[in-house]
């Protein structure tokens, strides 16, 4: 009895807990996002929450490639400045 | 969400002031008639990390991951220092590990000790925390937390990931209409 009680205290962490973040997770995934409805596993969840991130670094790193392209091709401060006003203006 | 009103404090416009004023700093640094393809790549890679970082320091250190991050630019920071000759002795931090082990370790035994009403939650969770290994190295400082925070600390990395490319987005497209 003493055992399980230790176990259940050292088991901070509920099944409902993760149930909940797994779930958040899901509408933060566009891929499972429209799937709200039906039920996905949470190894699937996992997965797609991956190869999400994995896709965002991606796009990290392309954007990043085409701004350094594009910043040689760029002169003046002053066209920064405008584009740094527009930008924090909108 | 309201894109046309940038609330001054928010994550995103903290993010893009950063971003930008890295962005000048990186323009102005060479000259731009030499865009070299190696030129290129440098400026790239300090584009890249400019990001990261930009992000990571809106975040603070509020979040274990953002922490993570700054913790690696800047130990990554002072071994090229030590290595371009300033520094005679590198000094090295080194994480612990073990206490993640024994984490999951309680928390997979607490897992399977649940009831066979829970049954099919039990073990989808027991395949969860050998499935978290692959979103633990996708996630910095994913290695040493525990399998709730993992989850919580992911979210909030995804929302940040997705802001940055946002902003990265606009800001390309902007450059690219001149």
């Amino acid at each position: 009895r003493r055992s399980r009680s230790k176990q259940s205290s050292v088991s901070s962490i509920t099944d409902d807990q993760i149930t909940d973040l797994v779930s958040k997770l899901q509408h933060l995934i566009p891929e499972l996002r429209r799937r709200r409805f039906n039920k996905v596993s949470t190894s699937k969840v996992l997965q797609e929450t991956c190869n999400y991130i994995r896709s965002l670094h991606r796009e990290v790193e392309d954007l990043s490639d085409r701004l350094s392209q594009l910043l040689a091709s760029t002169d003046s401060d002053s066209d920064q400045a405008a584009i740094i006003r527009s930008l924090l203006m909108q | 969400m309201d894109s046309q009103h940038l609330n001054p404090s928010s994550l995103k416009s903290r993010f893009t002031a950063r971003f930008l004023r890295a962005l000048i700093k990186i323009n102005a640094q060479k000259p731009i008639s030499s865009s070299s393809p190696r030129d290129i790549f440098q400026r790239y890679q300090r584009i890249k990390v400019a990001a990261d970082k930009s992000m990571a320091y809106s975040v603070r250190s509020r979040r274990t991951w953002s922490r993570a991050t700054l913790w690696k630019l800047r130990s990554r920071s002072r071994r090229r220092l030590a290595s371009s000759g300033r520094r005679s002795s590198i000094k090295t931090r080194t994480t612990t590990t073990t206490t993640t082990t024994t984490t999951s370790t309680n928390h997979r035994a607490a897992i399977v000790e649940k009831t066979s009403h829970e049954k099919e939650n039990k073990e989808d969770h027991v395949g969860l925390a050998v499935q978290a290994e692959e979103l633990r190295e996708l996630v910095p400082g994913g290695e040493s937390m525990d399998l709730c925070n993992l989850l919580d600390e992911t979210a909030h990395y995804i929302k940040c990931l997705t802001t940055q490319v946002q902003v990265m987005k606009k800001i390309a497209n902007l450059y690219s209409l001149e």
